[in-house]
């Protein structure tokens, strides 16, 4: 069954196709500047810049097919699940398409962004609109060529049949009598029923070459003439550079020079990522790696303590960055003296003041988190050539169009001049949407003259990195004497933004509702990590409704059902930003898999735990034991609702990689300091989880509706927190506050 | 200090000029061109420049070039002609790969460990691949991938 897209895409966009010198057609699609964006687009502050033409998809004669992704690449894998909506469309059979990283390039591609989950959601309709448009002319091609009706010719594996006559051919056959043809102007989509590929498991097209150790990413990237960089920095947040003496670096073997950089001009307009844990650092270049890491040594730097400064925003926003070397046990101390207080009221519902005065019994906890370190697995870096007024980079980022205005500005060079080759990420979880590191290798190769790779060390990346903030949560539930729940406090803040989601779950469902949050200015720098606020949200709030379930003598699932169907069935406020129902899926999906509340799992030690972010919704079970400081996870349930899945293997790979990550973050991860510094500086201090770590097995379920696609990146990460906390009270008898949990096992 | 060193790595003989404190990893990466060995710590702790010293896993951000004299090396890019090592191919297999960075380091940790233990137990598979940090959170697939390599 076909369907006619309701999209704006069709009428917003044309297709051009242009033909390929070896007689093949290559279709490209244009999206025009005048373009509303679309809510979900405005949702992202993401500003359409799509004018021109580009190319998806190349056919030659020889039926030979490549699909270009667009997406950075950072493991989500994209680079197989976006090429499928294409060729779905165009009905070309998987086996023979070729993938290609497509180059940053906004005239070409419409999206070139990786973050916030919205990858497939986005692509959805505007990249099964470039596959059916190829296939339609193609039809169109060989209904001219054979003198047959469109109607009585159909596609499949990349094959135009007549049934009646028994013709058949390749695209690649007509590919070149297509591309002269104008682009048809309804596109037609399948119906979900229709689907041939979208929803089968289909491997990563680049495991081949990442199981053969192939170059493939930012640090492999190597080129004639190439330098390498590192840079020396503060040894403290806080702290600045006075002056530095490189005399004795500068004669270490290998050394081609040392100066300091400025990465951001004095008065620069910080846009949202434009964040750099330091401004001013002493780039040292060389022949080697090892040369430079030796040569750093010998650098005699006198830092000092940096006084408070002023940022103005994109917005004409100032920021004050206070001055001062701070410590975690002291923003550990500040966050509680602010709960303290009165917040800014963030929502208010019905009379809460009111109703815990009245309470029979109040429940106050509070839930407090750490810095995280992204500590993604390849270490930042980026090559640069700075040449003339031009710089071409090889860089690993997320979203290009977000650092290229910061580039222009820094460098004063025009948009025209920069050219950036996408090259696979070893790992992102927001670290590499600060393309910070950018500007940083481009000034060093300008002043160096000469192409440079820019390397952070593993100790820069930790120690200088842009961290998850360090928050605090205080639940407070109000309850009469049939202890049931009248009224709930959430008070949040952090250092130096609140983790508070003020419209998600429980609000809607409770009549007496406050919101308050609270901010600690710091020097320290913080950024996206893997689903932001929400995986401190979903630790701390399903904690304590698991503690809230117990004191009412509830099961937890059926507790936080009972109050799902309230905000479904009627709803309290009307800005909760969450679908009850989808939220009421996932968490009897997770209990019927899990076998949860059966006599046969009586015996174990388990916790559950629910949470909606990025357009999906996520619910996991844990099972585990603990013996000494020691902790077992035999096994998680995890139940996900992200509307249709395009590529199951992805998918389930993606959610048991949530899950290991978020059960590592949650046991050992930490980023503490001490007057400025970072406690931890490399693996050797900051503690991951490893292979005797991770859960012994790891089921994914998901929701079966035709809901069009949404987040999966992070949806899953947050919720294992809680599980996490519920699962170790079970097996301790001790609720866990404070993260990360392992090191209060010991004892 | 520079000196002249042979190394001899994937069954060939290679001379280098390095520092003789230079870890393997960089002559590798830097020297070589040999970049299916990865950087992630350069400590010992994460295991994403494992490569094989005589048969044995071994952490070539720890091994300076002037301790490798008689030995045999074999990165990645030795490890077979074609990708088509038990190995790789379960890797393949089993769909073990997120970002891929930390797989080099584990597929040579794995195939050490396949070598001295054909036919390891869960217990022997965690104990041996601790060393190898995968932060996508891998390590259910890669346990997978072991055992059906194991299997063939
Ligand atoms: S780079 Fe050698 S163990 Fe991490
Ligand atoms: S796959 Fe990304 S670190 Fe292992």
């Amino acid at each position: 069954m076909m369907k006619k897209t309701d999209s704006n895409y069709s009428r917003r966009s044309f297709l051009k196709v242009t033909s390929l010198s070896g007689g093949g057609m290559m279709l490209g699609i244009s999206w025009f500047a005048s373009a509303k964006p679309e809510d979900s687009l405005a949702e992202l502050n993401i500003e359409p810049v799509w004018q021109e033409v580009t190319s998806f998809i190349k056919i030659a004669s020889d039926n030979s097919i490549k699909i270009f992704s667009p997406n950075p690449e950072f493991g989500q894998n994209v680079m197989t699940s976006l090429p499928m909506l294409i060729a779905e469309e165009l009905d070309v059979d998987w086996k023979q398409v070729e993938v290609e990283q497509g180059n940053y390039d906004p005239k070409a591609f419409p999206r070139q962004f990786t973050g916030g989950s919205q990858g497939i959601r986005m692509a959805w309709k505007q990249l099964r609109t470039v596959g059916s448009a190829g296939r339609q002319m193609i039809l169109t091609a060989a209904s001219q060529a054979w003198n047959l009706p469109v109607s009585e010719l159909t596609t499949a594996n990349g094959m135009i049949t007549h049934a009646f006559s028994g013709k058949s051919e390749t695209y690649g056959t007509f590919a070149a009598a297509a591309a002269k043809l104008p682009v048809p102007k309804d596109i037609v989509l399948k119906g979900n029923q229709s689907f041939r590929l979208i929803g089968t498991p289909q491997k990563n097209v680049v495991a081949p070459k990442i199981a053969q150790g192939k170059p493939l990413f930012g640090m492999d990237y190597r080129e004639a003439g190439m330098l390498i960089a590192m840079t020396e920095r503060p040894p403290a947040f806080g702290m600045q550079l006075k002056s530095f003496d490189a005399t004795a670096a500068k004669k270490m073997p290998g050394i081609v020079d040392i100066f300091p950089i400025q990465v951001f001009k004095d008065d620069h307009k910080f846009a949202g990522f434009d964040t750099r844990s330091f401004n001013e650092v002493i780039a040292v270049v060389g022949k080697s790696t090892w040369d430079v890491m030796n040569a750093r040594k010998k650098i005699k730097a006198v830092w000092e303590v940096a006084p408070e400064r002023k940022e103005m925003g994109v917005n004409n926003r100032e920021t004050t960055v206070p001055s001062g070397l701070e410590s975690t046990t002291k923003h550990y101390a500040q966050m509680l003296e602010m709960s303290k207080n009165p917040g800014v009221v963030e929502r208010k519902d019905g009379d809460p003041e009111k109703a815990f005065a009245e309470a029979k019994h109040v429940i106050e906890r509070t839930y407090t988190a750490p810095f995280l370190a992204h500590n993604i697995m390849e270490p930042t870096n980026t090559f640069a050539h700075y040449v003339g007024d031009k710089v071409r980079f090889v860089a690993p980022i997320q979203i290009p169009d977000w650092i290229m205005p910061s580039i222009v500005a820094r460098l004063g060079i025009p948009k025209e001049n920069i050219s950036i080759e996408l090259v696979r990420m070893g790992g992102g979880f927001g670290r590499r949407a600060y393309g910070h590191y950018m500007i940083e290798a481009a000034l060093i190769s300008k002043q160096a003259n000469a192409p440079v790779k820019l390397i952070y060390s593993r100790e820069d990346d930790v120690s200088a990195g842009i961290y998850r903030p360090s928050y605090q949560l205080t639940y407070r539930a109000a309850f009469d004497e049939n202890k049931k729940l009248i009224a709930f406090h959430a008070k949040g803040g952090g250092v130096p933004e609140s983790p508070l989601h003020a419209n998600r779950f429980p609000a809607g469902a409770i009549d007496n509702y406050l919101a308050e949050s609270f901010v600690i200015p710091s020097n320290i720098t913080i950024g996206a990590f893997r689903a932001p606020r929400s995986n401190f949200n979903a630790a701390a709030e399903q904690s304590f409704l698991d503690e809230i379930s117990e004191y009412m003598g509830k099961d937890p699932i059926v507790f936080r059902l009972e109050l799902l169907q309230r905000a479904k069935d009627n709803p309290v406020g009307k800005t909760n930003d969450y679908d009850a129902s989808r939220y009421m899926g996932v968490l009897e999906l997770v209990r019927d898999k899990s076998g949860w509340g059966k006599p046969e799992n009586a015996g174990k030690k388990r916790g559950v735990s629910a949470y909606f972010c990025h357009n999906s919704y996520a619910a996991q079970v844990i099972d585990l034991q603990v013996k000494g400081d020691q902790v077992t996870v035999d096994q998680v349930t995890t139940a996900l609702d992200c509307g249709v899945v395009v590529n199951p293997e992805g998918a389930k790979n993606m959610a048991e990689g949530a899950a290991i990550d978020g059960i590592g973050n949650a046991l050992f991860g930490q980023l503490t300091l001490t007057d400025g510094r970072t406690d931890q500086r490399n693996f050797d201090t900051y503690r991951m989880i490893r292979h005797n770590e991770a859960p012994k097995n790891i089921d994914v379920h998901f929701v079966k509706n035709e809901i069009d696609p949404t987040g999966l990146g992070e949806p899953p990460f947050p919720p294992i927190f809680g599980a996490m906390a519920n699962a170790l009270y079970q097996a301790t008898g001790k609720r866990f506050y404070q993260q990360p949990f392992q090191p209060q096992l010991k004892g | 200090m520079i000196k002249k060193y042979s190394v001899k790595i994937n069954k060939k003989v290679h001379q280098v000029e390095a520092d003789e404190n230079m870890p393997l990893l960089w002559v590798l990466r830097d020297i070589l061109g040999m970049e299916g060995t990865k950087y992630g710590c350069g400590v010992g702790s994460c295991g994403a420049c494992t490569v094989h010293l005589n048969g044995d896993a071994v952490r070539s951000c720890q091994l300076p070039i002037s301790a490798l004299a008689g030995t045999e090396i074999t990165t990645i890019e030795g490890l077979s002609a074609k990708g088509d090592h038990p190995v790789q191919k379960a890797w393949v297999d089993v769909d073990v790969a997120q970002c891929g960075y930390c797989q080099s380091g584990q597929i040579m940790s794995a195939a050490a460990l396949l070598k001295n233990t054909p036919n390891p137990t869960e217990e022997d598979i965690e104990n041996f691949m601790t060393g190898n940090i995968c932060r996508c959170g891998t390590y259910t697939r890669i346990k997978k991938a072991i055992q059906l390599a194991a299997s063939k």
